[in-house]
């Protein structure tokens, strides 16, 4: 049974977490992890504003589980707007509102009054177009989160440290400078960083935003590389601008325009047969 | 240009999609061997009488026309979602067409089965010396236009070209001896043409094996030597 304890309740044994769940339903056990294929996130008939300006009109999609969705479409497309309604980061705006529908992770409503927000964006992850790493060592980077949530134990941080940075395929790189800055790092190597730091926290859902558009094709492909390993631990959700970077790394693709959803398919349906017209406009780049 | 030394450039990297590319060439592989494998079973079956042999030749066709398909697959999913470029792209169009070329092979390997069942009713024309000398050279030329794609010797897929001349010399003199074998004999009219479309199916298994080969130098050498003197004279690909 899908209860609140579902969306609230880590994977893996994390101390002190604030106890966020509605008291009947604390002590349930938690629903097991959906089987790739299933539908994470649910956003049913989104509208969206910021102010008095429409961002998102009608948006329904489905995220499945494990797997990479990619968000495409023109600039103002509504496609970020999107991508950052999934963990609330939207709320960090002032007058912003979803006026419609729901979005649901493992079907709660992330808009519901008993949702934490902190705790939300533990579960769904985040990265930024441009790197941002904190003003801290590689170590202290990772761990800056797991400080946050009470976790003091050396050894249980060094174990996570070197995991996340394995997952993020930049332990061989820094493994010997773990106490150096991250802001020493190259551009590439901050990304990863930075995916390191959010898989560190073992989020469900890990939201990219361009995360590779400041790269070099060495370093994108690296992330690249990355988004391919991670999807067998994490649903994935990356907005991006290069279509061949859509084509490359996700399953599903979902072109935006104007702040409407036109198609959602599986990503080689969206490249090689899109059902609508203005979607093969997009990715043949004869858009505009 | 620079004139400075370059300094040690890195391995390339390992993709995740690069299993693709494996499959990929593994299937033209595989397609390539069954293809072979029909022509030496529908001429066996030829030559021995073998109905059931020509039968399992004529069934297993599929077997072909399936694997075509699943290479235009992989290569249109690979071309449209991985962008493949420079020796990557053109390994993706040739096997596009090598596949297809391949397809007519194992078209032609049906169509002698079928002919040898209805040839297995009647006494020989003639004992069969000819047709199996084409076919062996075919197949030769087969197999060494697919070790090109293996190693990519692009002399020896050369040589391949060269080497069509050699079976239609073949396919025109049984041409010729088959006519007069009609003109001497009516009766032997259905079993002499019989004879002519399988030389001409051989004949069009060298012509397959010649188009794979020119594909392969292009796929090797990044250059298209098709209907050029440099197919024909001697002299290695620049």
């Amino acid at each position: 049974m899908v209860t609140a304890s579902t969306l609230m309740e880590t994977r893996s044994p994390a101390p002190n977490l604030r106890p966020t769940l509605p008291a009947a339903e604390a002590g349930r056990p938690a629903a097991p992890a959906a089987p790739a294929g299933q539908i994470l996130i649910d956003i049913d008939h989104v509208d969206f504003f910021y102010g008095a300006s429409q961002a998102l009109h009608d948006i329904n999609l489905k995220v499945e589980d494990k797997k990479v969705t990619a968000f495409i479409g023109p600039s103002g497309c509504g496609k970020s707007t999107l991508l950052r309604c999934l963990n609330r980061m939207n709320d960090l705006i002032d007058g912003t509102r979803v006026a419609r529908g729901s979005i649901k992770i493992r079907g709660i409503d992330i808009h519901r009054r008993d949702v934490d927000v902190i705790e939300l964006r533990k579960r769904v992850g985040m990265v930024f177009q441009k790197s941002n790493p904190f003003p801290k060592s590689i170590y202290e980077n990772i761990t800056y989160g797991l400080r946050l949530q009470g976790v003091s134990n050396k050894a249980r941080l060094d174990e996570i440290v070197e995991k996340s940075l394995r997952g993020a395929a930049l332990w061989d790189e820094v493994k010997d400078r773990l106490h150096a800055s991250g802001l020493g790092l190259s551009g590439g190597q901050q990304q990863r960083l930075c995916i390191a730091r959010a898989i560190a926290v073992e989020p469900e859902v890990i939201l990219m935003d361009e995360p590779c558009s400041a790269l070099d094709p060495i370093a994108t492909a690296k992330v690249e590389e990355l988004i391919h390993e991670l999807k067998t631990r994490f649903t994935i959700v990356i907005v991006t601008h290069n279509m061949q970077q859509a084509a490359r790394c996700s399953d599903k693709t979902a072109f935006f325009y104007m702040g409407r959803l036109i198609e959602y398919a599986d990503t080689q349906t969206i490249f090689m047969n899109p059902g609508n017209p203005q979607t093969e406009a997009y990715v043949s780049g004869r858009f505009g | 240009m620079t004139t400075e030394p370059v300094p040690e450039f890195p391995a390339p990297m390992k993709r995740f999609f690069d299993a693709e590319l494996e499959s990929f060439r593994s299937n033209l592989i595989l397609m390539g061997e069954t293809a072979a494998s029909q022509v030496r079973s529908a001429i066996k079956a030829l030559v021995e009488s073998n109905t059931s042999l020509a039968d399992q030749v004529i069934a297993a066709d599929d077997e072909i026309d399936q694997l075509e398909i699943k290479i235009d697959e992989e290569a249109m999913r690979y071309m449209n979602l991985r962008a493949p470029v420079a020796s990557e792209l053109r390994l993706v169009i040739v096997g596009m067409k090598a596949s297809h070329d391949l397809e007519r092979v194992g078209d032609e390997a049906t169509s002698i089965a079928k002919r040898a069942v209805r040839l297995s009713a009647e006494l020989p024309l003639k004992p069969y010396v000819d047709i199996p000398r084409m076919a062996n050279i075919a197949l030769e030329m087969l197999r060494d236009a697919l070790d090109c794609f293996l190693n990519g010797d692009t002399e020896k897929a050369l040589a391949v070209c060269r080497r069509d001349a050699e079976v239609d010399s073949i396919n025109k003199q049984l041409y010729r001896e088959l006519t007069s074998f009609m003109i001497e004999k009516p009766g032997t009219i259905s079993r002499a043409i019989e004879l002519m479309f399988i030389s001409k199916s051989l004949e069009r298994i060298a012509d397959h094996a010649t188009n794979i080969a020119e594909e392969m130098i292009y796929l090797a050498k990044g250059r298209d030597v098709r209907h050029t003197d440099e197919v024909k004279k001697n002299g290695g690909v620049g």
